[in-house]
């Protein structure tokens, strides 16, 4: 069991936009009924929003020893169909509006607008001992490849934010991310440990009803994506009064310096606390933070390790970087270190493959002080309003679906460029990639170009085509 | 180009849509007018008309005829 729910009885656990509102003790209450229908462990595909009925499943599962696999409600029905047959859950915990969509299946059990639906599948994979739930590593792509994280991830993740973001029963985070994403599910995790009150809604930033729900309901916290900031600070964030608010997160990329002084600066003034962090899915959550009373001081850097964990660099040789301002790749240390990936039910029943250190993918520095920066990726993946995009799959993605084109992708955060060689494509494999990424259409952009440029071996030039983005 | 045309071809611009597919049409009613979407047509419509939209104003905008409606109201562009 996760979550200790019957120590913190009749606070109040999750407030919606409707006014609709549960406490720990009904939510463990609901935990039971849901747990006996299960009937034991095993896996459960749960299509999320910011809604009580799929936080309220997600929180029975977890604590019964079920397996959860959180997916967006709104992926595509042939990505979800894939994932369907790759891993074979014994249920479904669906949005009732959503649930004609299964029509083949046995509806066993609803509550508070969700159903629980027994998929027939006869197969059953068996699970590791430690296995939690798994996550998507982008929440978009589709792609089969889950994040495996261990009861003991979510734990140690939960309490090492508890710890350096001084969480306690008063907070009341209100939802701006998906709860299938790893950063949006790492606030409701941390918060359960402590007897908030998490308050849920689909809407978001752009709608008039979310910040009539925040301020209503006195929402002390948020957190964000670089995107997220961005839109803030279009609205005139600066210009709201929000006296309920404490703390600002920011995650899921690295915000531009510009901005992250502006609400660093914004939150000394007011006395309130920005929190600018670092994390991976592969990590759980959260790898690093940068302290509120840094955040003007060492504006652009995303901070030291959480509590628990360490950070190091090693250079092109595997050598550890001891000397500050030395690029390296970054590697971290700790008990949120996830157990590896599964690629389809037959991976669900492998043990830890990492052994708690993870090797980031990202280029990075420190100061003087032994504060992280991050300056590039040794990968090819971009973040699209913080969602990772791993651009060599885009490109597998489109050269299957569109036979004989010769194609690749590139650019910067938030900003896609397809590059393509025929013309008469070019509108097409835009709408294949915004259908498949379920990302909006404004971070892609297509370029025709006559020969996508490749040295002798085939490889391509990613350099000579920084020219047209750059 | 006429204020309507020029508020029409923001949308039509921002989310690849037809003019006769915008009487009616809601926000999160396409996958294209998401937040991200929204901030897209805010920042068109500021550089078509020439203005600075509230805080107010961009999140009660909800619809294509709520918009009209705030930007005649609040901004004196008439349509």
């Amino acid at each position: 069991m996760i979550w200790d729910l019957e120590k913190y009885h009749d606070n109040t656990v999750i407030i919606d936009e409707y006014g609709q509102a549960m406490t720990y003790s009904e939510l463990a209450a609901e935990g039971n009924r849901i747990a006996a229908v299960v009937g034991g462990r095993c896996l459960v595909f749960s299509l999320c929003q910011n809604t009580i009925g799929s936080v309220a499943g997600y929180v029975s599962f977890m604590n019964a020893d079920v397996v959860p696999v959180l997916l967006n409600a709104h992926l595509e029905w042939e990505l979800l169909h894939g994932l369907l047959v790759a891993y074979q859950p014994k249920y479904l915990w669906v949005p009732e509006s959503q649930s004609e969509e299964f029509s083949g299946m046995e509806h066993v059990y609803a509550s508070y607008g969700y159903v629980l639906l027994r998929t027939g599948y006869e197969k059953k994979y068996p699970l590791y001992p430690e296995l939690g739930l798994l996550l998507t590593t982008s929440g978009s792509t589709g792609s089969p490849k889950f994040v495996r994280q261990s009861y003991t991830n979510i734990l140690a993740n939960a309490q090492s934010i508890v710890h350096y973001l001084e969480l306690d029963e008063t907070e009341r985070p209100i939802t701006t991310l998906p709860m299938n994403y790893t950063y949006g599910l790492s606030i409701i995790n941390s918060h359960l440990l402590v007897g908030a009150t998490i308050l849920v809604t689909d809407k978001g930033l752009m709608q008039k009803e979310f910040w009539q729900f925040f301020k209503e309901k006195q929402a002390t916290s948020f957190g964000g994506v670089p995107y997220t900031y961005e839109m803030l600070d279009r609205i005139r964030f600066f210009r709201m009064d929000l006296p309920s608010l404490r703390t600002m997160t920011q995650a899921g990329g690295k915000l531009i310096p510009e901005l992250h002084k502006k609400f660093a600066e914004y939150a000394q003034e007011k006395g309130k606390k920005f929190v600018v962090m670092y994390g991976q899915c592969e990590a759980t959550a959260r790898m690093g933070y940068l302290p509120a009373d840094k955040a003007v001081e060492k504006c652009g850097s995303m901070g030291i390790a959480i509590p628990g964990g360490m950070f190091h660099l090693t250079d092109m040789d595997g050598q550890v970087v001891l000397e500050p301002h030395v690029t390296g790749e970054l590697v971290y240390e700790g008990p949120n270190v996830t157990l590896g990936y599964a690629e389809c039910g037959e991976d669900l029943i492998k043990g830890d493959e990492r052994r708690g250190i993870l090797e980031t993918g990202d280029m990075a520095q420190f100061d003087e002080d032994g504060y992280y920066y991050i300056v590039g990726r040794k990968k090819r993946f971009l973040k699209i309003y913080g969602n990772r995009v791993n651009l060599d799959e885009i490109d597998r993605m489109v050269k299957g679906h569109f036979e004989g084109l010769d194609f690749t992708s590139a650019g910067v955060d938030d900003h896609m460029y397809l590059f393509v060689t025929d013309s008469g494509l070019a509108d097409g494999v835009k709408a294949f990639i915004v259908a498949k990424t379920g990302l909006n259409s404004a971070a892609f952009k297509t370029i025709v170009v006559d020969t996508i440029p490749k040295n002798d071996a085939g490889k391509t030039l990613y350099k000579e085509l920084a020219k047209y983005y750059e | 180009m006429n204020n309507t045309e020029k508020y029409n071809q923001a949308f039509m611009e921002t989310f690849e849509l037809k003019a006769e597919q915008l009487p009616g049409l809601e926000y999160q009613a396409i996958p294209a007018w998401d937040s991200v979407g929204h901030m897209g047509l805010v920042a068109a419509l500021e550089d078509v008309f020439d203005i600075m939209m509230d805080t107010d104003d961009i999140i009660d905008f909800s619809s294509y005829e709520k918009g009209m409606e705030i930007l005649s109201k609040n901004y004196n562009i008439k349509f």
